[in-house]
């Protein structure tokens, strides 16, 4: 078994594909809806509203301080699905596996999945592989998509956002988009800092059971804060503004920007909540989210305005308004 | 180091910024000249918090901008050889060429890397010994000693299979050349701090003594740029004009010998193009003849169809702080921060595309 | 025109040195600025330490800031 490869064959849907299920996720997915073993999951849910999702991961490296790319495709839709106001209940997998991957990375990967499917409550029901030809794909690709129901007397959407709420981060920025890179550019992180990549639907359950006015949840993932806010100030047509001093950076983070001149508040973050909330409510839902581990460093980072329309600003420390526009593309290392 | 607290640095904004609308009286006009400025400028809303009669424009510092596209077109050239390696900044990816960016021909199959520091291309030139490895060497007397430095590494290495593609600028006589016309609209200098923390404060001292224009050598946080600016409308009120220095922690008035040594163990003065100003004399930097042997257009000679600059374009004039990017035809319609024609487009941070994206944008309060 | 960041030296050998800046570290060269010690403060750009940070400076830049933001006044 040591130094196993993924072949062509692994993918062929004959012996080899069927060994691969049965040795690897089988044994690690184990719930009697994938035990059926039929070309699509047969579910039971009583719902009125379901929220349905799909994301697809290419990460590099594949194992990251924190994480790998197994955790990071179930959080990734556990918390697509959450943000829609969800309570996620199943996920496909598919693999898309470079001939010559070794099968333990697999297996850890795998192991992950179902590590982070467990704690966030969802269960893999099914699921597909398939091999690509050495240099077609780099390692491993993975697909998650995933079903939920959506909680009552929920309602989350751009329509209800105005102005005077208020605006909630649940935690520090950046430290995944840092951790993923930090290595590709020669630099060392200390140890505290890793990936914040995490199922956040049980602390969304926690927000909206205790405030249920919630008017929007997302995910500040690609793109970032920025980014993602300036979707919801067009969305919404209303104005944005954040206050620079109140958003949670960690310095090493700081750091890392510095060095290579990028902005923070466009880095990914895997683990992240913003939500919209009027501000009667604010500093209750602050409260319980200071009461989940992945909400400790909640804060209220800025608020709506009827003015500026389609934009967001931030207040910078010294007073003035700096313009936050979205991503137009990945940033870069630059010089100046 | 120390970090100041958040409010003593309001504190202190909050004082430069009145004093600076109480000092000018009449409308000034004062350039940043380094594109790290422009930056920080922007990042910290200051332009936003300045009165209305202080005007900043962005000067010619910003390697990017000035970079003229026959450079992208010669590094587009050699990204399209057979095992060749481009290494870069990320800043010259999507600078625009005659036909092309880099970050295209990267799409289209071109083997381009980006590094943080140019040391790392001797490693890549190590680990791939059958290809050659060029790096794209822009940037002021700042980066040019980086690149000399990396030049000697790869020379004490014995790496064969490292070359540059040099395009070095040196600030003084760009600025010489922006004022020796006589009609540069600028009543002061923010000069660049990095830069001088190499060639120490010297070679501006022109600015006072001949053009009578006060300048503030200048660091990089919020409140050093404020604190130069209230020195410089302090100094435009009174008549004054002398080049000081508020960054003494990390500008000594030599410099850094040491590093101008090496710069100018590998590199020599040489005319240079600078895209929107032209050909500026001695305002770039060669290799010198012992050092030809890393120089990639002498290892593989490239003939690049010469594809002149857009005609109508009025970066120079905007530059000289002549005109506002309102007043160029291309502006918004040919030229755009997605399809950039002039250098002030270039960088996001450029006057250009900073009018285009922000406009007199102020936020509404 | 060039981002800098300031940084502590760690430890050096003839040509590299690690340098920490707000706990994260890097390896940089030394090679333009060659006399530095374990625990000079330096400006790095483009992984080369450029120039040393003068603490003394630093300091007094520091205390007039203080002093700004406690009188609301620059010293003579």
């Amino acid at each position: 078994m040591k130094d196993e490869r993924i072949q062509m064959g692994h993918g062929s849907g004959g012996k080899l594909s069927h060994d691969l299920i049965a040795d690897i996720m089988l044994p690690a997915f184990k719930n009697p809806i994938l035990a059926e073993m039929h070309d699509g999951a047969k579910l039971q849910i009583q719902a009125a509203k379901l929220a349905f999702t799909t994301d697809s991961f290419i990460v590099k490296p594949v194992f990251f301080p924190g994480g790998d790319i197994g955790k990071l495709s179930v959080c990734g839709t556990v918390n697509d699905l959450a943000m829609t106001g969800a309570v996620p209940l199943y996920l496909s997998v598919a693999f898309i596996l470079e001939e010559g991957f070794p099968v333990q990375d697999l297996k850890t990967i795998v192991q992950s999945i179902q590590t982070a499917a467990a704690e966030a409550g969802v269960f893999i029901v099914t699921g597909d592989t398939k091999v690509a030809e050495r240099g077609a794909v780099d390692g491993i690709y993975i697909n998650t998509a995933g079903i939920g129901k959506i909680m009552d007397d929920v309602d989350i959407t751009p329509a209800r956002v105005h102005a005077g709420q208020d605006i909630i981060l649940s935690g520090h920025i950046g430290d995944h988009a840092v951790s993923v890179m930090a290595e590709r550019h020669g630099i060392t992180l200390p140890q505290a800092i890793t990936s914040d990549c995490a199922p956040l639907n049980g602390l969304v359950k926690e927000m909206l059971l205790a405030v249920p006015q919630i008017s929007i949840l997302r995910d500040p993932t690609r793109g970032g804060v920025a980014t993602i806010l300036n979707e919801i100030a067009s969305q919404a047509k209303v104005g944005i503004l954040l206050k620079e001093t109140a958003i949670p950076i960690r310095p090493e983070v700081a750091a890392v920007c510095d060095m290579l001149g990028f902005d923070p508040l466009y880095l990914a973050n895997e683990g992240k909540i913003l939500a919209f909330v009027d501000s009667a409510y604010s500093e209750q839902l602050v409260g319980v989210m200071h009461q989940h581990q992945y909400g400790r460093d909640a804060r209220i980072i800025g608020s709506v305005t009827a003015n500026n329309r389609g934009s967001v600003g931030l207040r910078t420390t010294i007073g003035g308004v700096r313009l936050l526009d979205m991503l137009a593309s990945d940033q870069l290392p630059r010089i100046c | 180091m120390a970090v100041y607290p958040n409010d003593h640095i309001q504190k202190a904004a909050a004082f430069f910024t009145k004093e600076i609308d109480r000092l000018s009286k009449r409308p000034v006009r004062l350039m940043e000249v380094c594109g790290t400025h422009t930056v920080a400028i922007f990042k910290a809303g200051i332009r936003n918090l300045l009165p209305e009669q202080v005007e900043l424009v962005s000067g010619p510092g910003c390697p990017v901008c000035v970079t003229p596209s026959s450079y992208l077109d010669t590094a587009i050239a050699y990204s399209r050889q057979k095992g060749v390696i481009i290494t870069t900044f990320g800043d010259m990816l999507r600078v625009p060429g005659a036909k092309s960016t880099l970050s295209e021909q990267r799409a289209a199959g071109a083997d381009i890397r980006i590094v943080y520091s140019p040391l790392e291309c001797i490693d890549i030139a190590k680990n791939n010994p059958m290809k050659k490895v060029v790096f794209l060497a822009v940037g002021f007397e700042t980066t040019a000693p980086v690149a000399a430095a990396t030049i000697i590494a790869a020379e004490n290495a014995s790496v064969k299979n490292f070359f540059v593609l040099s395009a070095h600028k040196r600030v003084p006589p760009a600025l010489k050349m922006l004022l020796a016309n006589g009609d540069v609209n600028v009543d002061g200098f923010l000069l660049p701090g990095h830069v001088c923390a190499i060639t120490g404060e010297s070679p501006y001292h022109f600015l006072a003594e001949q053009y009578h224009i006060p300048a503030v050598v200048t660091g990089f946080s919020a409140i050093d740029i404020l604190q130069a600016i209230y020195t410089l409308v302090k100094q435009i009120e009174t008549g004054e004009a002398l080049v000081g220095n508020q960054y003494k922690q990390v500008v000594k008035p030599e410099g850094n010998p040491h590093a101008s040594r090496i710069l100018d163990q590998v590199y020599g003065k040489a005319d240079a193009v600078w895209r929107g100003l032209g050909k500026i004399a001695n305002s770039g930097l060669e290799l010198r003849s012992n050092y030809t042997s890393f120089d990639i257009t002498n290892d593989m000679p490239i003939d690049v169809p010469n594809q002149p600059e857009h005609s109508a374009c009025r970066c120079g004039e905007v530059l000289r702080g002549k005109i506002t990017p309102r007043e160029c035809l291309l502006f918004g319609k040919t030229c755009t921060p997605e399809q950039p024609v002039g250098a002030c487009m270039v960088s996001v941070e450029g006057t250009c595309a900073a009018w285009h994206r922000y406009g007199t944008w102020r936020w509404q309060g | 025109m060039c981002l800098a960041v300031p940084a502590q030296i760690i430890s050096r050998d003839e040509m590299l040195a690690l340098v920490d800046m707000d706990g994260i570290q890097r390896s940089v060269s030394v090679m333009l600025l060659p006399d530095v010690k374990q625990g000079d403060f330096v400006l790095v750009h483009a992984g080369f330490a450029m120039q040393l940070i003068d603490e003394k400076e630093a300091e007094f830049t520091m205390g007039l800031l203080k002093e700004l933001a406690e009188h609301g006044s620059l010293p003579e």
